[in-house]
């Protein structure tokens, strides 16, 4: 029996903002269903072609899942329930945004067994959220964080955003210190990302560039002012009791998000959903990233039709087997964004071979530019060598 | 063989006055081709004529035309290169032929590289027929230009041929001028065989095509013939005439004749351009004079982006220097580059274009270095050496003095943006020589000037300080002593041998200073700060820094998506690879040749 995580995508939101690159968008309540009713599908698929695994974690991202009415939810959640074993310990986290709440769903998800919320907030500074085009301001968002403990929830992540465009420290500080007096369990900040295909990119996309090379910009904080903002978000943090365990994810008392750490950790997890990623047996995969192409799939498999696909799933859209060096390269980069980085034991035991004589030379040579340290059998990055990462995690791919 | 219904020609213009345009009408006019067969600017076959619209290469064509007086005319029609880089082409080009046709712009007027033309046209004795195309534009103004033509070139023109080659307007004119104005060949088809290489192609089946004019005797299928300067001998396989875009075989090439050979040969340098062929077994006494050999004046560095490709680049440029006998090449090693060739070029045009066929017709990434001038370097123990690479330069305190090349400029430019004109020579380091009114608006400024002050962006300068109303044209005139220094670079306290040249003294702090600026911008943010110094000795006169990065992350993996943030980072691998490692630095190619766009702004 081994222990797997299981991610659940839920594409849906009540308006797209404007930095968002991720699959979702905008759907009515029929569609809604019929996804949902697809989504079980898959779910009773994925547990009858990966029988015995014991699902420790859940994750359902979005989209904003919470949009979803309580019903829906119910329908996923016992679904998987009934499908798989899920430990009794299981975290089960859901996605929030402010104003998609009540108390009466908050209540159906306690019943179900969902433990775990993490609102979307980004900003607490009115004018930001509207730039981003969030759907609510700072005051809806209190609302629905006062619902979620009232509703007696005590594992909550508040999810905040850096490098803003026009984002000053003040501003940033404003947002830590409203965040932080309400003592989320757990806070990621995240640095804002001009993603291709996004109003963003359109609006941003010199200033990105010049920010890249480290030139003045206009709109966005220059490379060494977004330095800054994120510097001081870790050192506003770590002071107020939230250790920082990876690059972007801060948590009080130890309340880490179980199921982000397994991705780090290379915990094998199924996705089910539209674009949904699987890791499982070394091989990574996605799922469909059509909408209507998905639940087409699932109404197919679930009325019992005989269809033909090329990939090892009908789900699939992608799927890549990943090589000796591909699993170890992605050991070191993602093991390498937690704090406490890695272990040369795991290592060894993952692949019967001693870390130093396939990444000797890189270890050295970053250690000596002080980008990374060992301790107790651990290797890991050092701040230095955090704030540039990709930089430092680009010389662990092998050829 | 009636040669006196032959005609041998090229067509010889300033850039753009329609040279190529003409020669299409003329081929289309006459038959050679049918309309469909028609493409734009049948001569310029080669990709990047097409699509700089410039002639890079000559090419040879042989026309049919049934004139007005009822005989069949062969013509061989010879097209020719205006640009000045390519002069040397237009000189092998003239050798073949007995007539030049001179497009001159209605608009236009004479050019600098009219001049040029013209001149080496009649240094050649080729008798010159004026022609004035694009009469069709609004600006057209023929009888201005007439004048000019008999006052400044003393060509009589009264009847010169007023055509549009574009529209096709009076192209009978001019195919009857050929027929009436040029002369016949002259030549002897039972003398010894003389027949004049002017060019030569490599063909993978044929081997070596020998592209020649026969000037006398006959040359035959069969024959065995000897290459007067090689002394090399080989079987003639075949020989026949250019078609259009094809080679026609046929059973001889008598006196008068322009066509090809081939003889299975192999080694191209056996049939040196210029050299004469004839038969082994009754040789001609003499050769035919050759004609000016010409030297690169520009010289550079070319590498192979990877390492690897070093032996296909040889093997490129080999086959490039066939048909291009002012290409030369040989092997040289950078610190920062590894292995790869200096190569000399007629000028930078010339340098552009092997460049680019280098990288599409062969398809090698390259790394080129600052283009320099060939320097004269006095020792003081009396020896005297020429300088093409700045990292050769000996030692300071063994040179005595050095010398630089010199050109003589003639610029034509209308008389408003003479003032324009003069201050750019003078920032130039030029000396006056002389200025003539050729007509009350336009006049010809004579400058000497350094070749290396020219060679970068002196063209592009005098068209933006001229509106594009001024034109040029020059001619290596010698070398002058000069105060010299050779300009080093030094990134993260490592001098980068690719990047030193040699500038003038007086000038060296500011291009010095520009030279860090745009390394600046060029060189990526490493993890460490990066120093980027430009020294003379050991004397450092500008500096710039690289500031360090500071943050590069990637905060969010969704859902476990990690293939964005793989590949990510895999971008950023593969970015390094394109890089040159010079110490701990990684620099981009473009950046070896950013001293070459230091006057861009």
């Amino acid at each position: 029996m081994s222990g797997i995580e299981l991610y659940i995508h839920i594409p849906f939101c009540v308006k797209k903002c404007l930095y968002c690159d991720f699959l979702s968008g905008v759907f009515d309540e029929k569609m809604q269903r019929r996804y949902t009713a697809a989504l079980c599908t898959e779910i009773k698929y994925l547990a009858a072609t990966h029988p015995d695994c014991n699902i420790s974690t859940i994750y359902v991202g979005g989209g904003t899942p919470s949009w979803l009415s309580e019903d829906l939810m119910d329908d996923i959640i016992t679904t998987v329930k009934k499908s798989f074993k899920v430990s009794p310990l299981a975290e089960i986290s859901v996605e929030c945004n402010p104003g998609t709440l009540t108390a009466e769903k908050l209540n159906v998800y306690r019943s179900i067994g969902i433990n775990r919320l993490s609102i979307g907030l980004q900003s607490a500074n009115d004018d930001e959220l509207k730039e981003l085009g969030r759907i609510h301001d700072y005051n809806r968002f209190l609302h629905t964080y006062d619902l979620v403990r009232k509703a007696g929830f005590d594992n909550v992540n508040v999810d905040i955003m850096t490098g803003l465009p026009h984002q000053t420290i003040e501003k940033l500080e404003k947002t830590l210190s409203c965040v932080t007096m309400l003592r989320p369990e757990h806070i990621s900040a995240y640095s804002l990302i001009i993603e291709k295909g996004t109003p963003f990119y359109e609006k941003y996309k010199f200033d990105a560039v010049k920010q890249q090379a480290g030139m003045e910009t206009e709109d966005l904080p220059t490379d060494e002012e977004s330095y800054h903002l994120y510097k001081y978000t870790m050192e506003y943090l770590e002071a107020r009791g939230y250790k920082r365990y990876e690059i972007s994810n801060y948590a009080r008392n130890g309340k880490v998000c179980r199921h982000n750490i397994g991705y780090w950790d290379r915990v094998p997890y199924l996705g089910a959903g539209l674009g949904a990623a699987s890791l499982f047996n070394n091989v990574r995969t996605s799922n469909i990233s059509d909408i209507y192409k998905y639940v087409e799939t699932s109404e197919a498999i679930a009325s019992g039709k005989d269809i033909s696909f090329d990939l090892s799933s009908p789900y699939f859209e992608t799927e890549e087997t990943l090589s000796k060096k591909d699993a170890m390269a992605e050991f070191m980069y993602l093991g390498l964004r937690k704090m406490e980085g890695i272990n040369r034991a795991d290592f060894y035991m993952m692949f019967g071979l001693d870390i130093e004589a396939i990444y000797g030379p890189v270890i050295t040579a970053l250690r000596n530019q002080g980008f990374m340290d060992a301790k107790e059998g651990r290797i890991f990055l050092t701040d230095i060598g955090i704030d540039i990462s990709n930089q430092v995690l680009s010389k662990f791919l092998l050829d | 063989m009636d040669q006196s219904k032959i005609r041998n020609f090229c067509i010889v213009a300033h850039i753009d006055h329609g040279k190529s345009t003409l020669a299409d009408r003329i081929i289309q006019m006459t038959g050679t081709l049918t309309d469909r067969e028609m493409q734009a600017q049948v001569l310029d076959n080669m990709e990047l004529e097409r699509e700089r619209g410039i002639t890079i290469k000559s090419q040879a064509v042989r026309i049919i035309y049934k004139a007005d007086d009822g005989e069949e005319y062969i013509f061989n029609l010879i097209d020719t290169p205006g640009h000045v880089d390519f002069n040397y082409e237009v000189s092998r080009s003239l050798a073949a032929c007995d007539g030049a046709i001179l497009v001159v712009d209605a608009a236009q007027g004479i050019e600098a590289q009219t001049l040029a033309n013209v001149y080496l046209a009649l240094d050649h004795d080729l008798d010159v027929i004026p022609v004035i195309n694009k009469i069709d534009l609004p600006s057209a103004d023929p009888e201005r230009v007439i004048e000019e033509i008999e006052d400044i070139i003393g060509l009589e023109a009264q009847e010169a041929p007023l055509i549009s080659a574009k529209t096709g307007l009076n192209i009978h004119d001019v195919l009857e001028a050929i027929v009436h104005q040029l002369p016949a060949p002259k030549g002897d088809v039972s003398a010894p065989l003389q027949a004049l290489i002017f060019d030569s192609l490599y063909d993978p089946y044929k081997g070596v095509i020998v592209f020649c004019r026969v000037k006398e005797g006959t040359l035959k299928t069969g024959d065995k013939v000897r290459m007067m300067a090689t002394n090399a001998e080989f079987d003639v396989v075949e020989v026949g005439y250019f078609g259009a875009g094809q080679f026609i075989p046929c059973d001889e090439l008598p006196a008068g004749m322009v066509g090809y050979m081939t003889a299975s040969i192999k080694n191209v340098r056996d049939t040196r351009v210029g050299d004469t062929i004839t038969h082994a077994n009754k040789p001609a006494a003499e050769p035919l004079p050759g004609y000016k050999k010409v030297n690169p004046m520009v010289y550079c560095g070319l590498y192979p982006a990877d390492g690897a490709k070093y032996p296909d680049l040889r093997d490129a440029l080999e086959k490039l220097q066939l048909n291009d006998a002012a290409l030369q090449f040989e092997p040289e090693t950078s610190i920062a580059l590894g292995f790869g060739f200096r190569c000399g070029f007629l000028g930078l045009l010339h340098l552009e274009i092997i460049q680019e066929r280098l990288e599409r017709e062969y398809n090698l990434d390259l790394v080129t270095t600052a283009p320099s001038v060939v320097y004269r370097v006095h020792k003081t123990d009396g020896t005297m050496i020429e300088l093409t690479n700045p990292s050769n330069l000996p030692d300071p305190s063994e040179i005595d003095y050095m010398e630089e090349p010199i050109v003589e400029a003639e610029i034509m430019v209308t008389s408003d943006f003479i003032g324009a004109i003069m201050d750019l020579c003078q920032e130039r380091r030029g000396q006056y020589i002389s200025m003539e009114y050729i007509e009350e608006t336009r006049a010809l400024i004579k400058y000497t000037l350094p070749l290396n002050e020219i060679i970068y962006d002196f063209f592009d300068a005098l068209k933006s300080r001229s509106r594009g109303y001024a034109s040029f044209d020059y001619e290596l005139k010698g070398y002058m002593k000069s105060e010299l220094v050779k300009l080093d670079i030094l990134i993260n306290k490592e001098e980068v041998d690719a990047l030193s040249f040699i500038v003038f003294s007086g000038t060296a702090y500011e291009r010095g200073r520009k030279m860090c600026e745009k390394l600046k911008d060029e060189i990526p943010r490493h993890l460490f700060e990066i120093p980027i110094q430009a020294a003379v000795g050991s004397k450092v006169i500008a500096r710039e820094t690289v500031k360090a990065m500071r943050k590069d992350v990637l905060a969010k993996c969704y859902g476990g998506d990690i293939s964005r943030k793989k590949k990510l980072l895999e971008k950023q691998k593969e970015g390094k690879k394109r890089m040159r490692q010079v110490g701990n630095v990684e620099i981009p190619q473009a950046a070896f040749m950013s001293v070459l766009k230091l006057d861009e702004d």
